[in-house]
C-alpha cells in the first residue's frame, strides 16, 4: 500500500526545502498558512514569510510589486479565494505585466470535504488557463509537488499550483522522478484507450484502468500535471495512438483540462473524447469517498467513459 | 524652497500641461481632469525628488512610482517625456495602435513606468509590494503612489493601508489627489470619504493635508514623510481638477473627454498665459 500524503502537505515541504537552496524566495499567505502548509516555510524563514491577513487581492499585487524587485513571491491561499476572489488582480497586476509571481493554491477541487461548496473551488483551471501567459499546473502526488514548485521558482513568469487537502497516494518515486514543464507523463501503457488526467484524478484512472483491464480493455493513463500550456504532441500521440480519449480532472468539465484536450483534438486530429469531471455543478459537505461518488469522480466513472470512447471510434 | 526653483519646476509643470491636452487631443480620447491635477505633484517627484535615471529605467536602486489612478497616463508619459525616458514626440502617438503609450501604463512596453496600472485599487498594493521588497532587501529605495479621492472607495486600498502600516513601510509616501470630482460627479454624492484624513490616521499613517498645486508644501509634506520612521505616509493633495484649463476646471465632464479643435487651442492659449 502506497503512502498518503496531501499535495499540499508536499507544498510547504517544498517551499521549506527550496528556500534554503533559493534565497530570493519569500512566501505570502492570507491567514490559512496553516491549512495551505505555507506555515512550514514560515517556520523554517520567519523573516522572509509575510502574513496579508484576509485580503486575498491585496496579498496578489503585493506580490506582483515584491516579484519587480527581484525577488520570487508564492502567494497562497485557498483556490476558491485566490483564483476566484483575486482573479482580477491575477489577470491585471500579474498575468498582463507577466510578473514572476507564484501563486500556490491548495484546497482545489471536491476534495476539501465537509467545508462545502463556498470552498471546493471547480473552476480555478478555467479562470487560470484564460489569462495569457499563465502556466498552469496540478500535480497528482508529493513527488510530482516537490519538483513542480521547484521548475515553478525556475520558470520566469507567473505560474498557478494547485494542491489538493486530502490525503492521496504517492504514486511516483522521488529518485527517478523528472517533471518537465508543459510534458505529460505516460504511467501506464494501452492501446484502446486513453485516460488524460490531473490532480486525485490521476490515481482514479489508474485504478478505473485496472477495471478496465479485467473486461479486456487496455487504456493508456497520462498524468497531465501541466494544463497550460498543454502538452499537444502528447494529446496527439495519444489520439493517433489510441483512436479515443477520456479527461478526468476535479474541476468542472467547463473549461478545465478536458476543454484543452478537446481544444488540441478538435482542431487537430477530430477523435472522440468524452469529459469526466463535475457536471457544471456545486459542490457540497460531505466525506471525500461519499463526494467523489456523488460527483462522478470514481474509477467506474472513469471506466463507462472509456467504454463509451471506445464504442465512439469509427 | 528657492524662489527661483519653485519657477523653474512651475515652468516645467506647464509644459507637462501642454503636453497633456496634447496627448489627450491627438487620441480623440483620455482622461485630461485627473491628469492636470496632478501635473504639479508629478513634476516635483520627477525633477525635484526621485533617483532615477532616464537613460536606466531598470536601474535597481532607482525610486519607484505607481500611478495608481492610471487613468492619469497622459501626466506620467509627459513628465517621463520631459524627463528624457522617451523622446517627447511619442507623445501624439498617445493611445494609437502602433504606439508603446497605452491608454492606461504599461510597465513593459514603456521605458520608465514601474508598474503597470489602469484597474483602480490595485497600484497601491504594488507599491507596498515594492516597498517591502525595498525593507526586505535593504535597500535605500523610496516608493510613490498616487491614488484618486474616487479610487479610495475600493475596498483594496484599505487592504493596503492597513498593510502598510503593518509592515511599517515608512519608505512609502502615497498622494491622494483630492480633486473632489470622479466620473458620476462629486466625490462627496457619490460615495462620500470624509473625514479621509481621520480614516488615515486611524489605520496608522502619518498623514498630512496640503495644497497639491503650492510646490512649497509638497516638498515640505515629502520632506517630513521621509523624516518620519516606523510608519507610512499619505500626503492628502487638494487640487482642481483640469487645473489651467479654464473650461475644464473643476468640471466632472472633462474626466475622460477630449477637446475638439476650437476647445484645443482655447485650452492651449490658457496655459501660454502662464508661461
Ligand atoms: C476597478 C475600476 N473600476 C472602475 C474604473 C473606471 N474608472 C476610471 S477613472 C474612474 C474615476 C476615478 O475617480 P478618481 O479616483 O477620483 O480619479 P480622478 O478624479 O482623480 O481622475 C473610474 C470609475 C477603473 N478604471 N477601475
Amino acid at each position: 500500500m502506497a503512502d498518503k500524503i496531501a499535495t499540499r502537505e508536499a507544498y510547504g515541504a517544498a517551499l521549506a526545502e527550496f528556500g534554503a537552496k533559493y534565497e530570493n524566495l519569500v512566501v505570502l499567505d492570507a491567514d490559512l498558512a496553516g491549512a495551505t502548509k505555507t506555515g512550514v516555510f514560515a517556520k523554517a524563514f520567519p523573516e522572509r514569510f509575510f502574513d496579508c491577513g484576509i485580503a486575498e487581492g491585496d496579498m496578489v499585487t503585493v506580490a506582483a510589486g515584491l516579484s519587480t524587485t527581484g525577488l520570487i513571491p508564492f502567494a497562497s491561499s485557498f483556490a476558491m479565494f485566490l483564483a476566484g476572489r483575486a482573479f482580477e488582480q491575477i489577470r491585471n497586476s500579474v498575468g498582463y505585466p507577466h510578473l514572476n509571481v507564484k501563486l500556490g493554491a491548495t484546497h482545489g477541487g471536491i476534495t476539501v470535504g465537509e467545508d462545502g461548496a463556498t470552498h471546493q473551488c471547480l473552476e480555478d483551471f478555467a479562470l487560470m488557463r484564460t489569462i495569457p501567459g499563465m502556466t498552469v499546473i496540478c500535480p497528482c502526488d508529493a513527488v510530482e509537488t516537490r519538483a513542480a514548485v521547484e521548475a515553478a521558482i525556475l520558470h520566469d513568469g507567473p505560474v498557478y499550483l494547485r494542491f489538493g487537502r486530502a490525503a492521496t497516494p504517492v504514486l511516483f518515486n522521488k529518485e527517478n522522478y523528472e517533471f518537465k514543464l508543459g510534458k505529460g507523463i505516460e504511467i501506464a501503457d494501452g492501446d484502446d484507450a486513453a485516460i488524460i488526467a490531473c490532480g486525485v484524478m490521476v490515481d482514479v484512472a489508474l485504478s478505473a484502468r485496472e477495471l478496465l483491464k479485467s473486461e479486456g480493455i487496455n487504456a493508456r493513463v497520462i498524468d497531465m500535471h501541466t494544463i497550460k500550456p498543454i502538452d499537444e504532441e502528447l494529446v496527439l500521440k495519444c489520439a493517433k495512438e489510441t483512436g479515443a480519449i477520456v479527461t478526468a480532472e476535479e474541476h468542472n468539465v467547463i473549461g478545465g483540462l478536458g476543454e484543452a484536450v478537446c481544444g488540441v483534438l478538435s482542431e487537430k486530429l477530430p477523435t472522440p473524447v468524452l469529459r469526466v469531471g463535475t457536471e457544471d455543478t456545486f459542490g457540497r459537505s460531505g466525506k471525500v469517498a461519499p463526494l467523489m461518488e456523488m460527483y462522478g469522480l470514481t474509477p467506474q466513472n472513469i471506466a463507462e467513459k472509456v467504454k463509451a470512447a471506445i464504442a465512439l471510434k469509427k | 524652497m528657492d524662489t527661483a526653483r519653485v519657477d523653474q519646476l512651475k515652468k516645467i509643470a506647464n509644459g507637462v500641461r501642454k503636453d497633456i491636452v496634447t496627448q489627450v487631443y491627438s487620441a480623440s480620447s483620455g482622461h485630461p481632469g485627473g491628469s492636470l491635477s496632478i501635473a504639479d505633484v508629478l513634476t516635483y517627484l520627477y525633477f525635484e525628488k526621485m533617483n532615477v535615471k532616464a537613460d536606466d529605467p531598470k536601474w535597481e536602486d532607482r525610486d519607484r512610482f505607481v500611478l495608481s489612478k492610471g487613468h492619469a497616463s497622459p501626466a506620467l508619459y509627459a513628465v517621463l517625456a520631459a524627463k528624457g525616458f522617451f523622446p517627447k514626440e511619442e507623445l501624439v502617438k498617445f493611445r494609437n495602435i502602433e504606439s508603446f503609450l497605452q491608454g492606461h501604463p504599461d510597465m513593459k512596453h514603456t521605458p520608465g513606468v514601474d508598474m503597470s496600472s489602469g484597474s483602480l485599487g490595485m497600484g497601491i498594493s504594488a507599491a507596498c509590494g515594492m516597498a517591502l521588497g525595498a525593507k526586505h532587501q535593504g535597500k535605500a529605495y523610496r516608493v510613490y503612489s498616487i491614488l484618486g479621492d474616487g479610487e479610495i472607495a475600493e475596498g483594496q486600498v484599505w487592504e493596503a493601508a492597513m498593510f502598510s502600516a503593518h509592515y511599517k513601510l515608512d519608505n512609502l509616501c502615497v498622494f491622494v489627489d483630492r480633486n473632489g470630482l470622479q466620473i458620476d460627479g462629486e466625490t462627496k454624492k457619490v460615495m462620500n470619504s470624509d473625514p479621509l484624513d481621520e480614516k488615515f490616521a486611524a489605520f496608522g499613517w502619518n498623514v498630512q493635508v496640503i495644497n497639491g498645486h503650492d510646490f512649497d508644501q509638497i516638498d515640505k509634506a515629502i520632506a517630513n514623510a521621509e523624516a518620519c520612521k516606523g510608519k507610512p505616509s499619505v500626503i492628502i493633495m487638494d487640487t482642481v481638477k483640469g487645473k489651467g484649463v479654464s473650461f475644464m476646471e473643476n468640471n466632472a465632464g472633462w474626466h475622460g473627454a477630449a477637446p475638439n479643435a476650437e476647445q484645443y487651442a482655447q485650452a492651449m492659449a490658457d496655459l501660454a498665459a502662464n508661461d
